[in-house]
C-alpha cells in the first residue's frame, strides 16, 4: 500500500459517485477548470497573468510510480470466492489491470486464464463449460468490440438459459482516456447493447461497489431462469492503487445462491390430480434437469405415472434407451394425450401445434379437444419484450411460474398419494405397452440407419455408429452436435448420464458448436471423461481459433465432422422459395455452398497445433481413423476428423 | 396482396388443370401405373434437382428433413402427385420445373436403389 496517494483516477470517479464534484476536487484543479467568458478572464488577469493550465486533469505524482496493491488484485479476491476455475478471454486492454491481477496475484489460479481468439468463442466456451460443470465460467471481454463480438454467443447462453458470468472492461472517466483507441474502446453504458438478453447488470463506480455487484451477479445469474449477466469494470479501478480510505471498506460479500423457486403447492396437488387421471398423459422435457438429480426426478415421476417423455433435448433429461423415453413417436402421443406435462418448453405452443411453411403459412392444434395442458417453467418468472424467443402464446391448463427440477419432488409425492389399486393396474398396463414401442423404436432405428450405409458421401448415421462403437465402453461426453446430423446419436446411443448430452445453442446462432464443445471438453478434462463432438463445417468457420485453444490448453476432445459442404439449412430453404416461386432450384447453391474450393479442414486443425485426419470420403477408413484420433485424445490433446458427409 | 396472389394461384392451377384435361393423352403424371423411366438419367436428375438435399444421395431419407424414397417408392400416382402439390413441407415442383417425363427418370432411379444388408449382417448395428 503507497504511503502516500496521488490524485488518481479513482478519487475522479468516487467524487462524481458522492455528491458535489466540485466540492471535492482539488481547489487548483477546481480553479483551472471554472468556465469563464474569454474578454473577462483576460481582463481579470492582466497581461502578467501566468498562462492557465490547460487541463485539469490531476497530474500523476512523479515519485509515486508503482503500487504494490491495485484494485484488481481486490477484484481477484471477490471472483476467487466466487469459485470460478477458467475465466475465457480474448486480451484487452480496457481490462489489462486485471488481468495482470489474474496471472500474477492471483497466480493463474482460480480462475486460471483461457486465451481465447474471439469473444464469441470465450462466452460459447462457457456456455459448453457450465452445461457439463453445473458452474459458470468468468468471460472478460472489451467493454466495446469484445462484447460486440461476445453478443451472439451472449443471445445464445440466454435463450439456453445458461448463467455465463462476464466481465467488461472499460475507461469511464473521459478526461483519462488515453487519446486514440482508447475512446473508441469506452463506451457510456456498455450494457445497453445487450441488455435485452442478460438478465442483470452493472457498472460500479467504487471496489466496494464492485465486490457488491459481482457477488449479486453471481446470484442472479443463478437462480432459476438462469442467463448470463454482465459487470462492467472500470480501468481505473483495476489499475488504480486501493485508497486508505478505500481499503478499510474492502470486504468480499458472503454469498448465498437462492434457492430454486418451486411450484405453489395448491397448483402442485391440482397438476397431481390430473396426471394420476389421465389415460394418456404424455410428460415432454426440454431444459428440465439441470442437474444429475433433474434426471432421476424425472425417472421417478415417469415411472410413477408410467407416463411416457417426450425428450426435447435442451438438456439430458432421461435416460435415451429407458423403455418409458418415446421421444421416437412423441408426435402420435401428443395428439392421443388426455394431459400433457411441460417441463421447461421453449416451445409449448409448438408442441401441440402443427404449422405449414408454405406459400400461405397456416396452423393448427394437433391435440384432443379438452385436452389438459400443465406447464412447469422458470421461464414465467423473467420475460424480456424485444427479442422473441418466447414463441407463441400457450393456452394452458395449469402454469406454474416455478423451476422444473424442483418442483418434481412435489409432484412425484402428490402423485403417490393419490395411486390406487385400480389407477396403477391402469399404470402397470400402459407401462408394459411403451416398453414394447421403445423396443421397437430402436430395432427400426437400426434399420433405417443401414440405408445408404456403404454410400459416399457417408452418411450419417454410418458416421455416428463409427463413433458409437469406439465410444461406448468409455466415460464418454457428446459435448456439442452441430449442422444436424439426423439425430442418429440420439436415437442409436445409449445416453444415460448428466454430461453425456449437453443441449444445443438455443438461439441457432450458427458458431456455437466448436467453442461450446471445447468449454464442454475444459469441464470434462479432470473428470477424465471422454469428450466428443459432432462438428458441423458452416459452425467450424465462425471462429475456427478455438481449435489453438484448445490445442493450447491441451483440452481433449475427438471432433468427428459432419461435412456437408454448406450451409445446409439454408440450401434448403433457397430451396424451398425456388420451388414456390415456380423457378427451379439449379441457382440454390448460390450463397449457401461451401465448395469450390472445398475447405481442407484438417490442414486448418493442424495449422492450429491440433492433430487432424481427413478428407475421408470412403466410410471403411472412417473406424481406423478414429480410433487412431482416440489415441491423441486419451493422451489429452484435441483431435480433429474431417468427414465428408451425406447432407443429412 | 395477398388476394392477388391467391388468384394468380387459383388462375395458374386452372390453367394447368385445363392444359391436362385437354391433352390427347394422358400426361405421366396423370397414369396411375409407373411410366419407363432412365435409372441413370434419373440418378443425375435426382442430384440436379436436389432431391437429394433432403432426402440424401441415395434416396435413404433423414428424419430431420425428409422420408427415404426408395428401394421401393410409393406408387407412382401418389409420388407424383405429391411432387406436384405437397400437402406438408416439400416445396411444389411444377412441370415448368421438372416435366413429367424427367419425373419419370427420377423414379425410375428410386425403384432402382437396392435394400441394404440385413442388419444382423453390419455388426456397427447389432
Amino acid at each position: 500500500m503507497p504511503k502516500k496517494t496521488s490524485v488518481a483516477r479513482r478519487n475522479f470517479l468516487k467524487s462524481a459517485a458522492v455528491s458535489s464534484a466540485a466540492a471535492l476536487v482539488p481547489s487548483s484543479v477546481a480553479a483551472a477548470a471554472a468556465p469563464a467568458p474569454a474578454a473577462a478572464q483576460a481582463a481579470a488577469q492582466g497581461p502578467t497573468a501566468p498562462t492557465p493550465q490547460r487541463e485539469a486533469d490531476p497530474r500523476p505524482d512523479a515519485e509515486d510510480i508503482t503500487t504494490d496493491r491495485p484494485g484488481g488484485d481486490f477484484m481477484v479476491d471477490v471472483i476467487k470466492s466466487l469459485g470460478f476455475e477458467y475465466v475465457a478471454s480474448n486480451p484487452g486492454s480496457s481490462f489489462r489491470g486485471i488481468h495482470e491481477s489474474i496471472v500474477n496475484y492471483g497466480n493463474n489460479s482460480m480462475p486460471e486464464f483461457i486465451t481465447c481468439c474471439h469473444e464469441e468463442s470465450s462466452v460459447a466456451m462457457a456456455q459448453g463449460y457450465f452445461k457439463a460443470e453445473g458452474k459458470p465460467m468468468a468471460v472478460l471481454c472489451h467493454g466495446t468490440v469484445g462484447l460486440q463480438h461476445a453478443a451472439m454467443a451472449i443471445y445464445n447462453s440466454y435463450c439456453d438459459r445458461v448463467p455465463v458470468y462476464i466481465l467488461g472492461g472499460n475507461t469511464l472517466d473521459a478526461t483519462l482516456r488515453r487519446p486514440g483507441v482508447e475512446w473508441q474502446h469506452s463506451v457510456q453504458d456498455a450494457a445497453a447493447m445487450l441488455r435485452d438478453f442478460v438478465k442483470w447488470d452493472d457498472q460500479p463506480v467504487s471496489l466496494p461497489h464492485f465486490a457488491e455487484s459481482a457477488v449479486r451477479a453471481y446470484k442472479i445469474a443463478m437462480t432459476p431462469p438462469m442467463m448470463p449477466v454482465l459487470v462492467m469494470i472500470d480501468g481505473g479501478l483495476q489499475e488504480d492503487p486501493i485508497l486508505p480510505e478505500i481499503a478499510g471498506r474492502l470486504r468480499v460479500p458472503r454469498l448465498t445462491v437462492a434457492t430454486p423457486p418451486q411450484g405453489d403447492s395448491g397448483a402442485v396437488a391440482e397438476a397431481a390430480r390430473l396426471l394420476v387421471n389421465a389415460q394418456n398423459p404424455v410428460i415432454i422435457a426440454d431444459r428440465a434437469a439441470r442437474t444429475p438429480a433433474g434426471i432421476a426426478r424425472l425417472v421417478e415421476l415417469a415411472e410413477t405415472l408410467q407416463a411416457p417423455v417426450v425428450d426435447q433435448g435442451g438438456r439430458m433429461n432421461f435416460p435415451s434407451r429407458h423403455p418409458l423415453n418415446q421421444t421416437a413417436g412423441g408426435r402420435r402421443l401428443i395428439t392421443n394425450a388426455d394431459v400433457i406435462l411441460g417441463l421447461e418448453l421453449t416451445d409449448f405452443w409448438g408442441n401441440t401445434n402443427a404449422s405449414r411453411d408454405a406459400l400461405y403459412r397456416s396452423s393448427r392444434s394437433i391435440v384432443k379437444p379438452g385436452t389438459k395442458l400443465i406447464s412447469i417453467t422458470a421461464t414465467d418468472l423473467f420475460s424480456n419484450a424485444n427479442f422473441q424467443d418466447f414463441q407463441r402464446y400457450p393456452e394452458v391448463d395449469v402454469a406454474m411460474a416455478a423451476d422444473a427440477e424442483a418442483t418434481l419432488p412435489a409432484l412425484i409425492e402428490a402423485c403417490k398419494k393419490l395411486l390406487t389399486a385400480d389407477r396403477t393396474r391402469v399404470m402397470k398396463e400402459r407401462g408394459s405397452r411403451f416398453a414394447d414401442a421403445s423396443a421397437k423404436a430402436l430395432a427400426d432405428a437400426r434399420e433405417e440407419a443401414a440405408f445408404a450405409w456403404d454410400a459416399t458421401p457417408i452418411s450419417t448415421a454410418r458416421m455416428q455408429m463409427e463413433l458409437w462403437a469406439q465410444i461406448k465402453d468409455l466415460d464418454w461426453s457428446l459435448v456439442s452436435s452441430s449442422g444436424n446430423a439426423s439425430g442418429w446419436a440420439e436415437r442409436l446411443w445409449n445416453f444415460d448420464k448428466h454430461y453425456q448430452h449437453l443441449g444445443d445453442s438455443g438461439g441457432a446462432g450458427v458458431g456455437y458448436g466448436a467453442p461450446a464443445a471445447v468449454g464442454g471438453a475444459l469441464a470434462n478434462r479432470k473428470h477424465g471423461r471422454f469428450s466428443v463432438t459432432i462438428q458441423g463445417d458452416g459452425d467450424f468457420m465462425y471462429a475456427p481459433g478455438v481449435w489453438w485453444t484448445a490445442a493450447h490448453h491441451k483440452i481433449p476432445l475427438l471432433a468427428v465432422m459432419h461435412n456437408n459442404r454448406g450451409y445446409h439449412q439454408e440450401i434448403m430453404h433457397l430451396q424451398r422459395m425456388a420451388g414456390r416461386h415456380n423457378r427451379g432450384i439449379t441457382r440454390a447453391h448460390i450463397g449457401t455452398t461451401l465448395d469450390n474450393p472445398n475447405i481442407d479442414y484438417a490442414k486448418i486443425a493442424q495449422g492450429m497445433g491440433v492433430h487432424a485426419q481427413g478428407p475421408i470420403t470412403n466410410p471403411n477408413d472412417l473406424g481406423p481413423a478414429i480410433k487412431r484420433a482416440i489415441e491423441v485424445v486419451k493422451s489429452g490433446e484435441p483431435s480433429l476428423i474431417d468427414v465428408v458427409t451425406q447432407p443429412r | 396482396m395477398k388476394t392477388g396472389i391467391t388468384l394468380a394461384a387459383l388462375l395458374l392451377t386452372a390453367t394447368i388443370a385445363s392444359a391436362q384435361a385437354a391433352a390427347p393423352s394422358p400426361s405421366p403424371a396423370a397414369q396411375t401405373s409407373a411410366p419407363a423411366g432412365n435409372a441413370d438419367a434419373g440418378k443425375k436428375l435426382y442430384s440436379s434437382f436436389g432431391c437429394y438435399q433432403c432426402h440424401g444421395y441415395e434416396a435413404q431419407g433423414s428424419s430431420a428433413t425428409g422420408p427415404r424414397l426408395g428401394p421401393k417408392p410409393i406408387a407412382w400416382a401418389a409420388f407424383s402427385r405429391y411432387v406436384r402439390r405437397p400437402t406438408n413441407q416439400m416445396p411444389p415442383y411444377t412441370e415448368k420445373v421438372v416435366s413429367d417425363a424427367d419425373l419419370a427418370n427420377i423414379y425410375a432411379f428410386l425403384q432402382a436403389r437396392t435394400a441394404p444388408a440385413p442388419v444382423a449382417n453390419i455388426p456397427l448395428l447389432k
